[in-house]
């Protein structure tokens, strides 16, 4: 039997607010134990939540990127259970009226062996504001736990996808999207190791054609895509092992082990979860006014699919060129940085994937410690389009600057990477060629045009590479066809 | 909705307190005389009316997104039954 | 000096008749005296106390003073106050020392009031009569056999037995006005969100209100002035205009209408009681007040609707009571599930432990429709029973508790019969509405005690200076106000 798998993800990503959710404490990563949990972090008896107007805004942003709904009332409820880094013994959340209702989220798949690039639409089912728990420190004291609140209370928005995946790899292409997406918006700083974006993973198989879902299995807090591609892969194989051989899937919540590469069951916790939601009584229900949405708006960047559309009509990029560079909101600022420096679109696309990106990718490091500016880069690639270097010798330039000083002219003067477009001295280079390489000529004069690129080959071998490449074509077809 | 010692037990684990049988006995019989009390609002026709969760028709207000707490772990820390390195102790969490 | 009004204590202080050093000085003796009789206070600080009173005196000789400033205070142990332990009448914070001061403290902080104490309550506030505490039950000072009420039994006493010169107390479902009911004083419950929760330990977060305990509607009024206002820290607190609540006080009370809810003098209403009650609305004709019949049809459902909705916010309220930051932990368990069993079944009382399962259950998985979303229904019903009658009247005013305080131990074995002390107070928090009790007389009772009773006024929203008007009036020609018990002069 054919099998198919269904996944949907929950996203939990931490908003780039100074405070938390509902109180004026400090959100600031790898303070010392409890130096942030102030009264009502640590739910001292008598407190109160006071709701953070920047998590609200974080929320609406999120929710006008994705074009979803945003409803006028949303209300805070309260989800209860015992967990010693859950100070109150509940978790402020929302349940039934979430701020952000039904949105969609485009994503890329990349190509594989047997299958091209492709786009889909995720459905968002819901965005909701809720506070963080704190955190449990194991092995500090022996035999003992250790609470630290000093997160419980960050703002967190869980994001909900309709259950509209359909492989690992549709999986990982919509959490890197979304992953870039809440940094482009700047609600979220992105950063996976210190927990600002963890995922949970549903998966079901079905065999392929069927409508009904299958019974999940929910992967807990992925950190990071690599281990949300192994943990998908091997989980869907479990089920489909598991079903083949005549067992049942039980609905359950499992870890990713990614030193064994493997999912597993957690301890069930006691008895059947029975989280008794109901409304905060402390909370009022937030509003949302059309003047609320359109402050935001005003204060919305240009989304990614935007800025491709626009990059294809106004630059001529190719789409996969177009995707590549709004792949991330620096690396299209520091594009558009290049182009307002005076490099040409084009010319400047390439460099900026070809070069920079793909450098820093090698090194592991993010475009903002790109050690060649844009101003720079523009510099470079303002010497390509007028002829002063060729294209293979800008590559030495990059190198060159990648490593030392930023002075493109400096290099290209220092290494002699110059380009000859005299056409007096390409002439006299041609001519010398020429006549070294007669048979060439003869095998060209027969009709092979291979002769025609290995005379330009030894043209330029004879200018150590610095002739203008298009200007020597030129003369060498002149010469030939005379 | 007869409720049952075995109710009562799921009840008082769901919400952490420990129960005994005389005392899940004694509690049955008190909490169901306040659940035959509570069980009057079931001839009430509530078709068509709105939940009321508050009195007042009013909507949550917001907080500037500014830090104002300051660090009071050691006052804090005063009160609890065991704490070091800075920490609230408990028994081992166990994942 | 024990039974002058807030308003004659101020002018003692700025006569400097006395100090307020000695004022208090003069509470703290009593409290001496009498505190183990009626087991008022849970906690006293002395120095703390005459430190506040010192450094009121400086104020007052500085000619900076406020109409409460130096003048003793009782606090109910259900507000958080810095550096006093704040027990909220619970084992479970025996030994808690608030880091901070609830919003309502720091009011009477900045007034310069003396904090007298922390009294004695139903433990978390939840009971009618101070016997769930775990600091002992407090007794009333017009009949030590009997309870003085609850949850602010402690407050309630202090009052009557002229521990204090006035105290604070809560009111979910009537703590504040069924005790001074019991215990023949004044005490107003205000509109929902006037009074800041921000420290006051909750017990059911849409019910909660912080109010006045004092010997007089005047009394009260000053305190409202320092209490009432809006707190940004309380999400629930109302950003209503600050109020003069002294300002209306001396008003006629020509042509007020008064509805008489046919639903508060059915059966179960003690017929000396009635009587009582009859006199009174008696007296406010003569005051020129007239009397409309009115109907509050969904009234008899606040006791269902309240017994679901305040245990469901109860329950998770004190979910935080873990044994984790702060609070009791056992001494001995096996790992953290029999922590939290331990601690908090040892922690709490029958009474909370009682409510707590009740709250879990009616909000557990496939009941909270039939209960908890049935009575925010019918929560809506009973509100609306209240905006009609104010359609037909200014005021209302009804008995405040069926029948006068009973014998200690006498109900604790039957929580529905100590639940129906409230029948006529509940309605009020359920709609968000202010209410108010005065004393209205007395009733003797059976071993030939006289009993205090009391009239139960209710306003509309932000109605409390005409209900203190009201109250003035009333206690401008009787002296119910002034009785003290026999053995407390």
């Amino acid at each position: 039997m054919e099998w198919e798998v269904v996944i949907g993800l929950e996203t939990h990503a931490q908003l780039k607010t100074k405070t938390k959710i509902f109180s004026g404490a400090s959100t600031a990563y790898g303070a010392e134990p409890n130096t942030q949990a102030c009264e009502v972090s640590t739910a001292l008896p008598g407190v109160l939540p006071v709701l953070n107007k920047e998590a609200v805004e974080c929320a609406i942003k999120f929710g006008l990127a994705i074009g979803a709904e945003l409803p006028k009332l949303s209300v805070f409820s309260r989800k209860n259970y015992f967990y010693p880094d859950l100070p109150k013994g509940y978790q402020i959340s929302q349940f039934e009226l979430p701020i952000v209702g039904k949105g969609k989220v485009t994503i890329q798949v990349p190509e594989t062996k047997n299958q091209p690039a492709y786009e889909k639409v995720i459905g968002i089912t819901r965005a909701h504001l809720e506070e963080d728990a704190g955190k449990s420190v194991h092995g500090a004291v022996e035999g003992m736990s250790g609470i630290d609140l000093n997160r419980a209370g960050t703002p967190l928005l869980e994001i909900v996808t309709e259950p509209d995946m359909r492989s690992a790899a549709e999986a990982v292409a919509y959490a890197k999207k979304l992953h870039e997406l809440v940094q482009w918006i700047d609600i979220c700083d992105g950063n996976m190791q210190e927990g600002s974006f963890r995922c949970d993973v549903n998966v079901s198989v079905r065999a392929k054609g069927t409508t009904e879902l299958g019974t999940r299995r929910e992967i807990k807090n992925l950190n990071s895509f690599k281990f949300m591609q192994q943990a998908i892969a091997y989980e869907t194989q479990w089920q489909i092992e598991t079903l083949e051989d005549g067992g049942t899937i039980e609905q359950a919540t499992i870890l990713f082990n990614p030193d064994t590469g493997e999912t597993k069951a957690m301890r069930s916790k006691e008895g059947a979860n029975d989280y008794r939601y109901f409304p905060d009584p402390d909370l009022l229900p937030l509003e949302v006014t059309e003047a609320d949405k359109a402050r935001v708006q005003a204060d919305m960047p240009e989304l990614p699919l935007a800025m491709k559309a626009r990059f294809e009509s106004e630059y001529a990029l190719s789409a996969y060129d177009a995707i590549a560079i709004t792949s991330s909101r620096a690396v299209a600022g520091y594009f558009v940085d290049t182009i307002n420096a005076g490099g040409d679109p084009k010319l400047a696309a390439n460099w900026v994937m070809g070069g920079i990106t793909a450098k820093l990718n090698t090194e592991g490091k993010s475009i903002a410690d790109s050690p060649i500016d844009a101003a720079t880069l523009a510099q470079l690639v303002k010497r390509i389009s007028d002829g002063t270097i060729s294209n293979n010798a800008g590559k030495q330039v990059f190198e060159a600057m990648w490593t030392g000083g930023l002075d493109v002219d400096a290099i290209i003067e220092e290494k002699g990477l110059k380009q000859v477009s005299d056409t007096g001295a390409i002439e006299a280079l041609v001519n010398e060629v020429l006549a070294a390489n007669q048979a060439m000529v003869e095998e060209y004069k027969a009709g092979k045009q291979k002769a025609f690129n290995a005379l330009v080959g030894q043209t330029m071998k004879a200018s150590k590479g610095k002739a203008n490449p298009a200007q020597v074509n030129q003369v060498l077809k002149k010469k030939l066809d005379a | 909705m007869a409720l049952t010692i075995h109710d009562i037990k799921r009840i008082a684990h769901l919400a952490r307190i420990e129960i005994n049988d005389s005392e899940a006995d004694k509690t049955l019989n008190k909490i169901t005389g306040i659940l035959t009390l509570i069980e009057e609002m079931e001839a009430v026709n509530t078709t068509g009316i709105i939940p009321m969760s508050h009195s007042q028709d009013v909507v949550q207000r917001l907080r500037e997104d500014v830090v104002t707490a300051t660090n009071q772990r050691e006052t804090f820390q005063k009160n609890a039954p065991t704490v070091g390195s800075g920490l609230y102790l408990v028994p081992q969490v166990i994942e | 000096m024990i039974n002058q009004s807030l308003k004659q204590l101020s002018q003692m202080l700025a006569s400097k008749e006395v100090s307020s050093v000695e004022m208090t000085q003069t509470f703290l003796d009593r409290i001496k005296q009498y505190n183990p009789d009626i087991n008022a206070y849970i906690t006293l600080d002395e120095d703390k106390s005459l430190a506040q009173a010192k450094a009121a005196d400086g104020i007052l000789a500085a000619g900076t003073a406020t109409p409460l400033t130096g003048i003793p205070m009782a606090q109910k142990d259900i507000f958080c106050a810095k550096d006093w332990r704040t027990t909220c009448g619970s084992k479970m914070l025996e030994t808690f020392i608030a880091p901070y001061d609830a919003n309502v403290i720091t009011q009477f902080n900045h007034a310069g009031a003396v904090n007298l104490g922390k009294t004695n309550m139903d433990e978390f506030a939840m009971g009618s009569s101070n016997e769930t505490s775990y600091f002992g039950c407090v007794n009333n000072p017009w009949d030590l056999t009997r309870v003085p009420g609850g949850s602010s039994g402690g407050s309630a006493a202090a009052v009557a037995g002229r521990l204090c010169a006035a105290a604070t107390g809560t009111d979910t479902g009537g703590s504040i006005r069924q005790p001074a009911s019991l215990c023949g004083f004044t005490g107003l419950k205000p509109t929902y969100g006037l009074v800041s929760r921000y420290g006051m330990i909750a017990f059911a977060s849409s019910l909660d209100q912080a109010g006045p305990m004092a010997k007089s509607a005047e009394d009260c009024a000053l305190m409202m002035n320092v209490m009432a206002g809006f707190d940004e820290r309380d999400s629930t607190s109302l950003n209503h205009p600050k109020e003069d609540y002294t300002s209306k006080l001396n008003q006629p009370l020509t042509g007020l209408k008064v509805g008489l809810p046919k639903e508060y003098f059915a059966e179960g209403l003690d017929t000396d009681v009635a009587k009582v009650i009859d006199n009174a609305i008696a007296e406010y004709k003569k005051l020129g007040a007239e009397f409309v019949d009115i109907s509050l049809p969904n009234a008899g459902l606040s006791i269902p609707v309240y017994y679901v909705l305040a245990p469901a916010e109860a329950s998770t309220n004190l979910s935080r009571y873990d044994g984790v930051r702060y609070g009791h932990r056992a001494a001995e368990y096996d790992d953290l599930m029999d922590m939290y069993m331990k601690s908090r079944a040892e922690g709490f009382g029958d009474e909370v432990k009682r409510r707590i399962l009740i709250g879990t259950y009616v909000l557990s998985a496939g009941y909270y429709d039939a209960y908890y979303l049935k009575a925010q229904k019918i929560r809506h019903l009973i509100a609306d029973d209240f905006k009609a009658a104010y359609k037909k009247c200014d005021i209302i005013m009804g008995p405040t508790v069926p029948s006068t305080a009973f014998k200690t131990g006498e109900k604790t074995d039957d929580p529905v019969a100590m639940y129906l002390q409230d029948i006529y107070t509940i309605a009020t928090n359920l709609a968000g509405l202010p209410g108010m009790s005065i004393p209205a007389g007395f009733s003797k009772s059976s071993d030939g005690k006289d009993l205090p009773v009391g009239l139960q006024i209710i306003g509309s929203y932000f109605d409390e200076a005409r209900m203190l008007n009201v109250g003035h009036a009333y206690q401008q020609v009787t002296d119910w106000h002034t009785a003290m018990p026999e053995g407390f002069a």
